[in-house]
């Protein structure tokens, strides 16, 4: 075996079904050498943390573009936490308003992406990330 | 990284289940020793393969399967391997299955991994035997392996399963298709998915016909595809082989599953009295330790090579002086000496 692969899960959590931004980064992962769990749309944050636990990922990548971003990501870093997994990065992509941001930083998300990101800047965040930890 | 744990593992633990099934697909040192204390603890589980051309619903039959196994025996635990392909360019991979298991996500008895197939090319991953492995050791009595979607040759499935479902659909090809050699020769089960859609009896029909013209020989079928429609009763426990039964479901509806399953159960009945079972599991662990010694055969042996011997030979090769098989035969005796 070479590196070890990096596993990501992409997930929306929550009601809203807008998932070309998830697909978008899904694919842009991939292409960049990753293995990406996608599960589809309406989520709940046990759902998610279940299958983050089930997959053994390094990274899970939230899409939410509903407004329900402070109520659906600590709940799922709680559910993270509870299943032992504290040690995976969550990245928060979406419709977040700026005055939302360091909340949610504060609360252990790891990077916040708009509308209009590069998706090279993410993997090469996932990457870092990683590296860091290592 | 914590500690492997065979006890955490065999008391359900599911941080540490996953984290040793990571280890052992990376088949690094700490997941070659999980597997090796894990294995005292292996051959109880009925591993059962699904595979099938892409697109013909085998994510939903699995979902459709393991869902029904937990209602009917709510005391067995299923795993669940879904194997997507990995890119040859990127070596990334887009693992989807799960997307087709809505009705397992909140299942606590249900485990559901995803494997890229990092460049195997037999419609499994290099270390899903392993990982089947693993689930049989924390006690899971079911093991699904669902394959990438399978062209015609993509049949590793039956060296792993005890069972192997073959899943086709209607549009999928004439009779011709049908006889041809390969993944549809697989199977113990054959199911016609999507059997809702037009053309679904006639790739039944197909089907029921292949497996007549296989079987006829034997003198278990008395012509006529009725006694086949009624195959998965009473034909199970035949000494002399079993007749793969071909059914119609409808997955996304649970259409014709309870039959499935109860098709399932007949082919581990038939392995079990047979002692098909036993076979089947010897025979894949033997192709494990033959492949383990070849690997490690051929990589000591590589260390005694001087550095650049296989180079210049290699050159020679290249420029057509020396045949690949003459190449290979120098490279051997040079070792000898």
């Amino acid at each position: 075996m070479s590196e070890k692969k990096i596993r990501v899960l992409i997930a929306k959590p929550g009601l809203d079904g807008h998932d070309r931004g998830a697909k978008v980064i899904a694919r842009a992962l991939r292409d960049d050498g990753m293995e990406v769990i996608y599960t589809g749309l309406r989520q709940t944050p046990q759902m998610i943390a279940e299958a983050a636990l089930q997959e053994d990922v390094d990274v899970v990548g939230l899409s939410i573009l509903s407004g329900a971003h402070n109520a659906l990501v600590p709940y799922v870093l709680e559910k993270l936490k509870e299943n032992g997994q504290d040690n995976v990065f969550v990245f928060l992509g979406g419709i977040i308003p700026e005055s939302d941001i360091p909340g949610l930083l504060a609360k252990g998300v790891t990077k916040v992406y708009g509308p209009g990101t590069d998706t090279r800047v993410v993997c090469q965040d996932i990457r870092a990330a990683l590296a860091d930890r290592a | 990284m914590t500690e492997f744990s065979v006890d955490a593992i065999r008391k359900g633990d599911k941080l540490a289940l996953s984290r040793v099934l990571s280890r052992v697909e990376a088949d690094d040192e700490s997941g070659r020793a999980a597997l090796d204390a894990l294995f005292a603890y292996t051959g109880k589980a009925h591993k059962i393969g699904v595979t099938g051309p892409p697109g013909s619903g085998k994510s939903s039959l699995v979902n459709a399967l393991a869902h029904h196994l937990r209602c009917a025996h709510p005391d067995s635990r299923v795993a669940i391997i879904a194997v997507d392909p990995t890119s040859p360019f990127t070596g990334g991979a887009i693992l989807g299955d799960r997307v087709r298991m809505p009705d397992l996500q909140n299942d606590p008895g249900v485990f559901i991994r995803s494997m890229a197939t990092r460049g195997a090319l037999g419609g499994l991953a290099d270390a899903t035997l392993a990982l089947s492995q693993v689930f049989d050791a924390a006690g899971y009595d079911y093991v699904l392996i669902e394959t990438v979607g399978a062209g015609q040759a993509e049949v590793d499935i039956v060296t792993l399963a005890h069972t192997t479902i073959v899943v086709d659909m209607p549009g999928m090809g004439d009779d011709i298709q049908a006889i041809k050699a390969g993944i549809l020769e697989i199977a113990d089960i054959l199911v016609v998915n999507k059997a809702e859609l037009p053309g679904a009896d006639q790739t039944y029909r197909n089907l029921v016909l292949m497996i007549e013209m296989g079987y006829r020989g034997t003198g278990r079928i008395n012509g006529g595809h009725h006694r086949l429609t009624i195959a998965t009763e009473a034909r199970s426990i035949e000494p002399e082989g079993w007749l793969p039964p071909v059914l119609k479901t409808t997955a996304l509806t649970s259409q014709g599953i309870v039959e499935l399953e109860q098709a399932i159960h007949q082919h581990r009945a038939y392995l079990q009295a047979s002692g098909a079972w036993h076979a089947k599991e010897n025979s894949a662990i033997r192709q494990t330790i033959d492949k383990l010694i070849l690997k490690e055969l051929s990589e000591n042996w590589k260390k005694t090579l001087p550095a650049g011997l296989y180079e210049t030979v290699m050159q020679s090769v290249s420029q057509r002086k020396l045949s690949p098989r003459a190449a290979a035969h120098a490279l051997l005796a040079y070792n000898s000496e």
